[in-house]
């Protein structure tokens, strides 16, 4: 679970994105503890995304500082880092698990491969090894192990994002990021995606920043929220408390939004 | 610069310059060719010249030869491992057209071997030099097709992809697959396409005392190996690299060391084993060694229900 007597797994301070006079993100700032999960939410264009962009790495911001615990060296700037160092990082203690599902595989190869891919890539040469971690992921991510040869096209939306987030753990990152890992799914996959989505974050104890508009998702995932509006963070606190007792007036528009069943 | 001619040729076609290329082309080219050897297996851009034939057909190699032939090289030309091939007939006349050097069909005479397909069977000395014609320099453009993000990985040596490559064919297949242009390490540090040629070849391009360069002409790029340098077939721990073998040995010369080619003799599928490299069969057979001569019979279809000959 959440250990704060750890130093902080990533530190963003006054971080900011511009893109020419439009505001994507002004001054966010926050730290992830190892093994919490950080929800953000907010409407369309207010910032979510690029403020995800942004500390997964992808995005130079305009201002501010990203900085992550690595292994090695302890606390480092991710963009004062040299390329190779960065892309090395995304690779092995990182994972992304995009919206569409299309960002994030390789849709030419089959699924193992693309399980498979991180662990070549940091220099697995067995390939018993390789294809034994990934029937082991498949497995966890409760695929069916007969369509581990198949490509990733012929796979629904819900196996696509499953196999997504298998092929990011084989490498057993710190920290994840997830930019809407279960719109465009129907609600019984979204509740089984979301059930193991849980189960492997507790079970690993792997840090997360869950990026989505959904708010049902982050009061299943996350230990802490952070509501968005406009580019700037409107409202910061543990998950129960922003949505059982919302403060900001945005927050509380958002909150009576959600639609009874 | 005014352009030279061969003072030893004066039967070579006028209005050209010597080996067709003017000389700031050539120079052109050979500053890319050292680099090119300066940074085994990488790939350098050049300005690559438009060439009295098409793309796809030799370009890349025959600028490559032109820039480095000289009055007193000798040229052999082989296509398939054959001298007699069209590709390797024409570019053979044309460099005896335009530089009037000596050409010839024997490995051990040349001091030049422009290849497409093949390396030869006897090996290379330190004297030769051997040119590919590439058709696609870059082994990475397969799984990645975005040309900016290839050169970032061949910068990073960011290689596990290739592996992928070679995951899903033992994934499908049991076994590596790819027969040709299989992907090599050169000297521990670039991916390189090594043309072609059959993975039988790969070996003899390992520690290879002959220098090595590789001519794209309509992807613009030259890349060499060095003399004596390392180049290692990608693989895995538990799948390692093997050449092709076969049960029969050639038909003609009765090598079993040889690269075969199968050639359908008749309709019924019978198939004649004989060596891909025309001289090295030919200097066998001078030398007294001989084949069975006879043909392979087809082996029986056991994927047909019906007799055979009978199927539409």
């Amino acid at each position: 679970m959440i250990d704060r007597d750890m130093a902080p797994l990533l530190q963003v301070s006054d971080l900011s994105r511009h893109y020419g006079g439009q505001v994507g993100c002004e001054d966010v700032s926050f730290e992830l503890y190892p093994g919490e999960v950080l929800g953000v939410v907010g409407e369309s264009g207010s910032g979510k995304t690029t403020l995800l962009k942004c500390i997964a790495g992808l995005l130079p911001p305009s201002a501010g500082t990203v900085s992550f615990d690595t292994r090695v060296d302890g606390p480092r700037d991710i963009y004062a880092m040299s390329e190779p160092e960065r892309r090395m990082l995304m690779r092995t203690d990182w994972g992304i698990v995009f919206q569409n599902p299309r960002d994030g595989l390789r849709m030419n190869v089959s699924a193992g491969a693309n399980v498979g891919e991180r662990l070549m890539a940091v220099g697995a040469r067995n390939y018993g090894e390789i294809r034994g971690n990934a029937v082991d992921w498949l497995t966890k991510v409760e695929m069916d192990l007969g369509r581990i040869d198949h490509l990733p096209e012929t796979f629904s939306g819900g196996m696509q994002q499953r196999l997504q987030i298998a092929r990011n753990l084989v490498t057993q990152p710190r920290l994840v990021f997830m930019d809407e890992p279960t719109s465009g799914l129907d609600v019984s996959v979204q509740a089984r995606l979301l059930d193991l989505i849980r189960g492997l974050v507790r079970q690993l104890g792997i840090a997360c920043v869950v990026v989505t508009h959904d708010l049902g998702v982050v009061r299943l995932l996350s230990h802490r929220l952070m509501v968005m509006r406009g580019g700037r963070v409107v409202e910061h606190g543990l998950t129960d408390q922003v949505l059982d007792d919302p403060q900001h007036p945005y927050t509380q528009l958002l909150v009576s939004s959600i639609l009874p069943v | 610069m005014d352009g030279i001619t061969n003072p030893e040729a004066p039967e070579t076609l006028a209005g050209y310059n010597f080996a067709y290329l003017d000389e700031q082309t050539k120079r052109m080219i050979r500053r890319a060719t050292l680099k090119a050897v300066a940074i085994p297996g990488y790939q350098v851009p050049f300005g690559s010249r438009e060439m009295p034939l098409p793309y796809g057909w030799g370009t890349g190699g025959i600028q490559v030869t032109a820039s480095i032939i000289g009055v007193e090289d000798t040229l052999k030309v082989i296509d398939q491992g054959a001298d007699d091939t069209t590709n390797a007939v024409n570019i053979r006349r044309f460099f005896a057209k335009t530089a009037g050097v000596a050409t010839t069909e024997k490995t051990a005479e040349a001091s030049i071997i422009q290849t497409r397909h093949r390396i030869p069977e006897e090996p290379l000395r330190a004297d030769q030099i051997i040119v590919y014609q590439v058709p696609q320099p870059e082994p990475l453009r397969f799984i990645e097709p975005r040309e900016a993000e290839t050169r970032k990985m061949h910068a990073l040596s960011e290689y596990g992809i290739m592996h992928v490559g070679l995951y899903e064919e033992i994934a499908h297949f049991g076994r590596i697959t790819q027969g040709y242009n299989y992907p090599v390490q050169v000297d521990d540090r670039y991916i390189m396409a090594p043309s072609p040629i059959p993975k039988f070849d790969n070996p003899k391009m390992d520690h290879m005392p002959a220098l090595q360069l590789f001519g794209a002409g309509r992807e613009k790029r030259i890349y060499a190996v060095p003399p004596h340098t390392k180049v290692k077939s990608l693989d895995f721990e538990d799948h390692p690299f093997t050449i092709e073998s076969w049960e029969q040995s050639c038909a003609l010369c009765g090598s079993s060391e040889s690269y075969l080619d199968e050639v359908i003799t008749d309709d019924r599928g019978s198939r004649l084993f004989v060596c891909s490299d025309s001289d090295y069969c030919r200097t066998r057979r001078d030398a007294g060694h001989e084949g069975s001569g006879l043909p392979v019979p087809a082996e029986p279809d056991t994927t047909a229900s019906e007799p055979a000959g009978e199927s539409s």
